[in-house]
């Protein structure tokens, strides 16, 4: 257990500051976020009201697409330059190494979206009772969403046009999330309990939490052979 | 059993049996069921004639989700056994189930139109049913995405087993969500909603539209197959 514990938490170091390290890649994520948001405002039209009955849904979406495009390098550098094989081959399960890099991915990408929220939330004039539901909401979906991310992945690795084929996979299973990310912070807007919502949110990360690292692994071990 | 027809020699013979059988049931049963749906079952009380779309969108919708079961189940067999012969039925089976799920996408909007007054709205029903769509294109664009056909068939089966995670959603999203579709009529505890008179067109379709299914199927696979001994035939050409 012990051994475990200390391979679990040293690779969630090594991602962590392979992440600090190279530096760009959270912050490519976090930009991209910001201007993607940034778009809609010149896109729809600078009228208050309008801004205010979209936001929840374009930080949602700018969210997700954040979340994809950090997603094609979680395993594309490891499974170049070999050190995916070196983790199939610990003796410790492919499942939970594969949920330590989930974490890691989380942490260093998702954590900032959280964070930077507020700020375009702002931007995008929504209303205050909003702020509050739509961080838990965040911090309840961007690991459901990273977690969905490892399998799509784990699956194109070595495929041609990757980039492409990941949203293709798994922009559709981040539906769910969206829906109800959106409709939770909708609810709070309009002064409705968005507690039904949120454990909708809730279920979904634990459900992901404990399917999505087994179909990653599967995936990354063919892709491995 | 499994084992038997994984022999793709066995599975040749007995497909080639199959097919015309699968042919001509599909022949009788859509016949006998367009004939009865557009002529010998009665206009709706409420929608008038255009309740007939039922006849072609049901059992499509029915279909899709049969088509992706049996998907995920070749996709399972293929990762767990690594038959041939699952993969070949898998790499057959999306393409037709992806014209399933586009036929009852395309016939539910156009009787939305008349019906609801719109062509396309988000409820539950509609949004995980177009989910459905992009998995089966999804599959199949992961399917030829490698240069290795078996890494590709593997890839693409770990997906077909994720995805089935919709079907089920597919089927209760009308009980869970307060939806504008309505919820099944047919198949319930209580014994199927709906009169014999509309019920025996839209059974004999939906025979029609498995029939179909299975003789596509076979005409598929068979190809399939036939172009995977090419390939054999050309590396060991290629080889000397």
């Amino acid at each position: 257990m012990n051994v475990f514990w200390k391979v679990f938490t040293s690779l969630i170091q090594r991602e962590i500051r392979l992440a600090i390290r190279h530096g760009a890649d959270s912050m490519m994520v976090v930009m991209f976020f910001v201007l993607v948001v940034v778009l809609f405002p010149l896109g729809v039209g600078p009228e208050p009201g309008i801004l205010t009955r979209i936001s929840a849904g374009v930080i949602w979406v700018a969210a997700l697409l954040s979340a994809m495009l950090s997603m094609d390098r979680l395993f594309q550098t490891d499974f170049e330059d070999g050190s995916l094989d070196l983790l199939i081959l610990t003796p410790q399960p492919l499942e939970l190494l594969v949920l330590a890099k989930t974490i890691a991915h989380w942490l260093t990408t998702g954590l900032p979206l959280i964070i930077i929220s507020p700020l375009l939330a702002l931007l995008l004039n929504m209303e205050t009772s909003g702020y509050g539901v739509l961080l838990a909401a965040l911090a309840l979906g961007t690991p459901t969403l990273s977690l969905i991310g490892t399998i799509g992945a784990a699956l194109i690795l070595g495929a041609r046009r990757s980039g492409f084929l990941l949203s293709l996979l798994i922009l559709p299973l981040f539906i769910p999330t969206l829906i109800f990310g959106v409709s939770a912070v909708d609810a709070a807007l309009i002064d409705l309990p968005s507690k039904p919502q949120l454990l909708v949110l809730g279920g979904l990360l634990l459900a992901s939490f404990a399917l999505c690292p087994w179909a990653s692994a599967a995936a990354l071990r063919q892709a491995a052979e | 059993m499994f084992n038997y027809f994984a022999n793709p020699t066995r599975f040749l013979r007995l497909t080639s049996k199959l097919q015309p059988i699968a042919m001509v049931v599909t022949l009788i049963t859509m016949g006998a069921g367009l004939y009865y749906s557009l002529f010998q079952s009665p206009p709706d009380y409420q929608q008038s004639e255009t309740v007939r779309m039922m006849y072609v969108h049901v059992p499509a919708a029915w279909m899709a989700m049969f088509c992706y079961v049996a998907l995920a189940a070749s996709s399972a067999v293929v990762l767990i056994w690594r038959h041939m012969v699952a993969d070949i039925v898998a790499k057959s089976t999306a393409p037709i189930g992806a014209c399933f799920t586009f036929l009852a996408l395309a016939t539910g909007s156009l009787w939305g139109k008349p019906m609801w007054g719109t062509w396309w709205v988000w409820d539950a029903r509609l949004t995980s049913v177009l989910i459905l769509f992009f998995l089966y294109l999804g599959y199949m664009v992961l399917y030829n995405a490698f240069d290795e056909p078996t890494r590709g068939a593997r890839a693409a089966a770990i997906l077909a087993i994720v995805g089935v995670i919709n079907v089920p959603i597919i089927k209760f999203s009308v009980d869970w969500w307060n939806t504008l579709h309505q919820p099944a009529s047919v198949v319930k505890m209580d014994g199927p909603a709906i009169h014999s008179s509309m019920l025996t067109p839209l059974l004999l379709m939906a025979v029609g539209y498995t029939a179909f299914y299975f003789w596509v199927l076979f005409i598929r696979s068979r190809a399939e197959l036939s172009a995977y001994k090419v390939r054999a035939l050309r590396i060991r050409q290629a080889e000397g």
